[in-house]
């Protein structure tokens, strides 16, 4: 489908031509041999989408604990939530800075997160779809390569793959089969913390609220 | 005469849902998008697969490469009468340019659009481009479709008249995560996909655990499924497109099959007619999607010589619904006396029109 177009067999064939069903070479810069035919400077530790490439041992081992994640997740959210009437006096917004920056580190280094400010980890099998270089939020593209990994980096473990795997560790995976609306792109660099727990508390006061009427 | 209205249980006006509704094995090809501006090319070839095909993909810089757009070779072919399969890839335009477009499209008389990811940028002629992805196929169909079925944008505000058009999605049965395939497929549909097209099938064993397990979902009922099928000029052509375009799987075996041809671009055509003919026989297929990159001169043949058709002659022209009123305009035209635009100027200036 037509996701496919070998126009460029002449430009490939110009250039030095692959060797028998060979790959690119993981090098974390995808083309790396069309790119240095134009002259260009490539480093090889450079992504094609413009941020320098990361280690993904951390992200991976996040993925592999994804039940206990999970778990831990579930004790912090409602831990969070306890802490509502603290928020409410501080003020939500006035939260909003410390508590993201807070957030951007702790799920930095566990998921490289990517701060869009509407967490879905938990239907993702805890492999956070903004690593993902097309951003995807519902599901592999159909590039993924034979071995598992990226279609735009090679070296790379393709984020849904990982998600997958890891979706099929937790008590409540099958959140992955849900159908994710679009990024709102002016969520980001907010706290999905936050977000979450005002939601979570509005929610629950208006149970309270629609209990006592009756 | 063009279908004023819907049938029942529609969404399009178009020949592509009408052939898979009534059950008929469909048939859709690709068509390759020239580099230029002149219609004749898109005319020249459309017309390869005139009386062949119910449907032709108009693609949206497919693989990441610059060529005329999706949008512009539908306009020309609602203009000629065929009936064109809109790609529309996540890759180059942002929800606004999106959805703009289908309304465009829709005006323009297209009645299918297929929703693509699209591939990354560093596959293509332009590896420095900003790479969009605002929407992804999931959420661009369902975009889609509330624009059709509430008729209203992804914002809520309303459309005076929504766009009638027939979804599609793509699928790939042949990248991993395998077993998750086919809940993809499921996802689409949830997000309003109605008919999908496949990657290109040439490992048919694989696709037939695919379907065993679509069918033991019950999708191959919500959603017509046509498989992607094609000729490979060469061994060479086939081992680079392996290595190069991204989701390709073509198994050794097919490989050595066209290495060992005395002519193995006979061979290639071949093995497409042998996968088509294995294709076909699997249950919850609905239709081929040919894909003949430079060798579209062979999709009738290959159309003919598998059968799929059934002695069916797919319809040659469905004139679009403005038509009448386009007629109208052209005669008017022609019996108005030519307007030179001096005349006109002259007129402004409040002078009388030399003679
Ligand atoms: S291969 Fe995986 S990580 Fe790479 S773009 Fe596709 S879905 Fe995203």
């Amino acid at each position: 489908m037509s996701e496919t177009d070998p126009s460029r067999r002449d430009a490939a064939a110009a250039g030095p031509s692959p060797g028998p069903g060979s790959r690119p070479r993981a090098t974390g810069n995808a083309a790396a041999g069309a790119k240095a035919a134009t002259g260009a400077y490539t480093p090889a530790a450079v992504s094609p989408n413009r941020r320098g490439q990361r280690r993904y041992t951390i992200r991976l081992w996040a993925v592999r604990h994804s039940r206990l994640l999970e778990w831990v997740y579930h004790r912090f959210a409602h831990a969070f939530l306890l802490l509502h009437p603290l928020w409410k006096a501080i003020g939500y917004a006035r939260a909003e800075a410390p508590v993201t920056a807070v957030e951007r580190r702790v799920k930095g280094v566990l998921f490289d997160c990517r701060m869009c400010g509407q967490c879905i980890l938990s239907s993702t099998g805890m492999s956070c779809p903004m690593n993902c270089p097309k951003q995807l939020r519902n599901g592999p593209c159909g590039g993924v390569r034979a071995n598992g990994n990226c279609e735009v980096e090679p070296d790379m473990p393709c984020v849904w793959v990982k998600a997958w795997e890891g979706s099929r560790q937790m008590a409540g995976g099958d959140a992955i089969l849900a159908v994710q609306k679009p990024v709102n792109q002016s969520l980001r660099e907010t706290s999905s913390w936050l977000r979450v727990t005002a939601a979570a508390a509005m929610a629950r006061d208006d149970e309270k609220d629609a209990g006592g009427t009756r | 005469m063009t279908l004023p209205e819907r049938l029942p249980g529609h969404s399009s006006r178009g020949r592509l849902e009408r052939v898979l509704r009534r059950g008929e094995f469909a048939v859709t090809a690709e068509l390759n998008p020239p580099d230029s501006a002149d219609p004749e090319e898109v005319y020249e070839r459309a017309a390869i697969f005139e009386g062949w095909v119910d449907g032709i993909n108009a693609v949206d810089a497919s693989g990441a490469n610059c060529h005329m757009s999706s949008v512009g070779i539908c306009a020309l072919l609602t203009r000629m009468g065929y009936a064109p399969i809109m790609q529309i890839a996540c890759r180059d335009r942002n929800r606004i340019a999106i959805q703009g477009d289908v309304l465009g499209a829709s005006a323009m008389g297209v009645s299918n659009i297929l929703c693509l990811t699209g591939d990354g940028v560093q596959a293509g002629d332009q590896p420095g481009a900003k790479p969009v992805f605002d929407l992804d196929c999931m959420s661009l169909l369902e975009t889609i479709r509330t624009m059709r079925d509430q008729s209203k944008f992804l914002s809520g505000r309303k459309l005076s008249a929504p766009p009638e058009v027939f979804l599609g999605a793509a699928i790939n049965p042949f990248a991993p995560p395998y077993d998750f395939r086919p809940y993809r497929l499921a996802k689409k549909i949830a997000a309003g996909a109605q008919f999908v097209q496949s990657q290109y099938c040439f490992d048919v064993p694989m696709l037939k655990r695919y379907m065993d397990t679509v069918r033991a979902l019950g999708l191959h009922e919500q959603c017509f499924i046509l498989i992607g099928v094609g000729p490979m000029a060469s061994a060479r052509t086939a081992r680079w497109m392996r290595a190069n375009v991204p989701g390709v799987h073509i198994p050794d075996t097919i490989i050595a099959r066209l290495e060992g041809a005395a002519d193995q671009r006979a061979e290639g055509k071949r093995i497409c007619i042998d996968i088509i003919n294995e294709v076909k026989e699997i249950p919850g297929i609905a239709g081929i999607h040919v894909m003949a990159y430079r060798q579209e001169e062979y999709v009738a043949e290959i159309v003919h010589e598998s059968g799929v058709l059934k002695g069916r002659r797919p319809w040659r022209r469905e004139p679009a619904g403005d038509e009448d009123r386009l007629r109208e305009r052209l005669d008017g035209l022609e019996h108005d006396a030519v307007e030179r635009p001096t005349d006109r100027a002259a007129e402004a200036a409040n002078v009388a029109p030399q003679r």
